[in-house]
C-alpha cells in the first residue's frame, strides 16, 4: 500500500460509512441514460413468474396497500452515501404474500420502464429488507429519483434499487441485470465493497 | 455491441481489481480550472474509451478516500493513464491530485465500466456533448477515432463551458478539426465570452441541439453526455424531446 503523508482528510470518518465510500448532502444521480417520463396515468406495477395470483396494480390500488415509512442509509457504487433518508412504500414482503410466492423462487428481477433491469437474491428482498417506495422526504419520487416508484433495498449498493419500477418477476435461477453484465458485481454488498465483477 | 466490460479473466487473475501503485510522469493543464496528469502503472491494461479508474489515497493514519475518475487518453496510449482533474474548493481529493509532482505516488486500480463505452468498430455518425469536465472520457473517444478509424463518419464535439478558459484541450481540438473536415466542435460559453465571441452564449437548448445535429447526416447517431447531474439532465431531456431514441443516448454523471 502507498501512504500519501501529506494527504490530509478534510472529510470525517463516520462508522456508517462503508470502504471507499463519503457522505453526500446532496442526492447524485446514476442513470444509463436520458429520464424516462412516466407518470401515474396509466402506470402499472406487475408482479409475475413464480407466484399463485400474477398481480397487477394501478396506481391508485397500489396506494391502497399497506404503506410503511423507513428511514435508512444509502450507498451508491459512484461512491457517495447518504444518512437518513426517510421513503414511504410497500415493503416486498406485503406483495410477495399477496402474489403467494412458490417455494421454487430463489431469485427476483425487477424490470425497469427504461429497459434497466436487476437481479438479487429472494432472501434480501424479505423479511423488512427491500420495499417499494412511491415518496422520498415526504414528497413524490421526482423523475431523475426514479418516481411514481423506484424499489428500495438499502443494505445493497443503490443500482440494486431499480428506478421506474414495472415488473417484478419471482424465479428459480440467477440472471443478471443491466449493470451485473456490464462490469458491477452481482450480489453488491456495500460493506464488502463488492463493487465490480472482479471484486 | 454489449461487449465491452464483460469479463474474460478470472477473479484472481484479473489486473484490473488490483490496486496499483501509480507514478505521475507528466502533468499540465487542460483548462485553467482541469490539471491532466499522466501516470504509469507496473501492470497497464488497455481500457476503453468512456471507460474510468479509481483511485485512492491513504493518510499516515490509515484513512482512504476513493474517487473515480475517467480516461482521457486513447486506449492507444500504450503503457500510460492520462487522467483531467478538476480543482474543487475545499475538495478532499483533488486538491492533492492537483499539487502532485511528477514521481509521486497514488493508487489507483480499474479500468471499469461497460456501458458508457465507445468504441470505432460501433457504426454510424457520433454525437458528444461535454459539460465542463464531463469532456474528459469524450476526448478519450475522439483520440481513439483519431488514432484508428479511417471512415469519414460524421462527428460532432458539442461543448459546454462557463468560459474560453474552461474548454478542455481547446489547441489539441483545433488541431483535430484540421485534420477530420468530417469532425465539427461547437462551443458554447454559459458564462463569460470574449467581446469578438461569435459562437453560442447559452446554456444548451433545443434550438443548439437541432442545429448541432443538422450537422450529422447518414444514419442515427449514437450520443455520448457526460458532465455534471444537471446538465446531463437538461440536454438528454432535450434531446429525446426533439425526437432522438433514447436507447441511442448514453451517459455518465460526474455527481
Ligand atoms: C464515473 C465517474 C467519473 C468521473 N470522472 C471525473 C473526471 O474525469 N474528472 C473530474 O474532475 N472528476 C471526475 N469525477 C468526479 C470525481 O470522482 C470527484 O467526485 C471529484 O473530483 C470531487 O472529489 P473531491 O475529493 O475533490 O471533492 P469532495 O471532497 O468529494 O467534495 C466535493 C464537493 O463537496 C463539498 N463537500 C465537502 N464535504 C461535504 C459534505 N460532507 N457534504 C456535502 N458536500 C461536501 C466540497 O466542498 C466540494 O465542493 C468522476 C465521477 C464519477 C462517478
Amino acid at each position: 500500500m502507498i501512504i500519501n503523508e501529506d494527504f490530509e482528510p478534510t472529510r470525517g470518518r463516520d462508522k456508517r460509512l462503508p470502504p471507499g465510500q463519503y457522505e453526500t448532502r446532496d442526492f447524485p444521480v446514476l442513470s444509463l441514460g436520458p429520464t424516462p417520463e412516466v407518470t401515474t396515468e396509466g402506470w402499472k406495477l406487475e408482479i409475475t413468474g413464480l407466484v399463485q395470483n400474477q398481480l397487477s396494480f394501478s396506481w391508485e390500488e397500489f396506494l391502497k396497500l399497506p404503506i410503511e415509512k423507513v428511514k435508512k442509509d444509502i450507498h451508491c457504487v459512484t461512491k457517495w452515501s447518504k444518512f437518513d433518508t426517510e421513503w414511504e412504500g410497500v415493503s416486498l414482503d406485503e406483495l410477495m404474500k399477496r402474489a403467494g410466492v412458490g417455494e421454487s423462487a430463489t431469485h427476483v428481477i425487477a424490470y425497469s420502464h427504461d429497459g434497466y433491469s436487476t437481479n438479487l437474491p429472494i432472501e434480501d428482498v424479505r423479511d423488512g429488507k427491500a420495499w417499494v417506495a412511491v415518496r422520498y422526504e415526504g414528497e413524490d419520487i421526482s423523475a431523475e429519483h426514479g418516481g411514481p416508484a423506484r424499489l428500495l433495498v438499502p443494505h445493497l449498493y443503490f443500482w440494486k434499487s431499480a428506478k421506474w419500477l414495472k415488473r417484478i418477476e419471482f424465479i428459480d435461477r440467477d440472471v443478471p441485470g443491466f449493470w451485473e453484465v456490464r462490469g458491477y458485481h452481482n450480489y453488491g454488498d456495500p460493506w464488502q465493497e463488492q463493487r465490480y465483477t472482479f471484486d | 455491441m454489449e461487449t465491452p466490460g464483460k469479463n474474460n479473466a478470472t477473479p484472481s487473475t484479473d489486473l484490473r481489481r488490483l490496486w496499483q501503485a501509480a507514478t505521475l510522469v507528466r502533468f499540465g493543464f487542460a483548462a485553467g480550472n482541469v490539471k491532466s496528469l499522466v501516470f504509469k502503472v507496473p501492470e497497464w491494461v488497455k481500457h476503453l474509451p468512456g471507460q474510468h479508474y479509481d483511485i485512492r489515497l491513504t493518510s499516515a493514519t490509515g484513512y482512504q478516500a476513493e474517487r473515480s475518475y475517467s480516461a482521457a487518453s486513447a486506449p492507444e496510449s500504450e503503457g500510460v493513464i492520462e487522467l483531467g482533474v478538476e480543482f474543487l474548493e475545499k475538495g478532499e481529493v483533488s486538491p492533492y491530485l492537483w499539487n502532485l509532482k511528477e514521481g509521486g505516488k497514488i493508487e489507483i486500480r480499474g479500468p471499469i465500466g461497460g456501458h458508457f463505452i465507445w468504441t470505432s468498430e460501433m457504426p454510424g455518425p457520433l454525437v458528444l456533448i461535454g459539460g465542463g469536465s464531463g469532456m474528459v472520457p469524450l476526448m478519450s473517444m475522439l483520440r481513439h477515432y483519431h488514432l484508428t478509424d479511417t471512415s469519414r463518419r460524421p462527428i460532432v464535439f458539442l461543448i459546454s463551458a462557463r468560459s474560453l478558459d474552461r474548454v478542455l484541450y481547446k489547441e489539441e481540438l483545433e488541431e483535430l478539426m484540421g485534420k477530420h473536415p468530417n469532425l465539427s466542435v461547437v462551443i458554447t460559453l454559459t458564462d463569460e465570452a470574449p467581446s469578438d465571441w461569435v459562437g453560442y452564449k447559452r446554456r444548451v437548448d433545443s434550438e443548439m441541439l437541432q442545429e448541432v445535429l443538422a450537422k450529422v447526416s447518414g444514419g442515427m447517431p449514437m450520443t455520448y453526455i457526460c458532465g455534471p447531474t444537471g446538465f446531463v439532465e437538461a440536454v438528454s431531456r432535450n434531446l429525446v424531446a426533439e425526437g432522438a431514441a433514447p436507447h441511442l443516448i448514453r451517459t455518465e454523471r460526474f455527481g
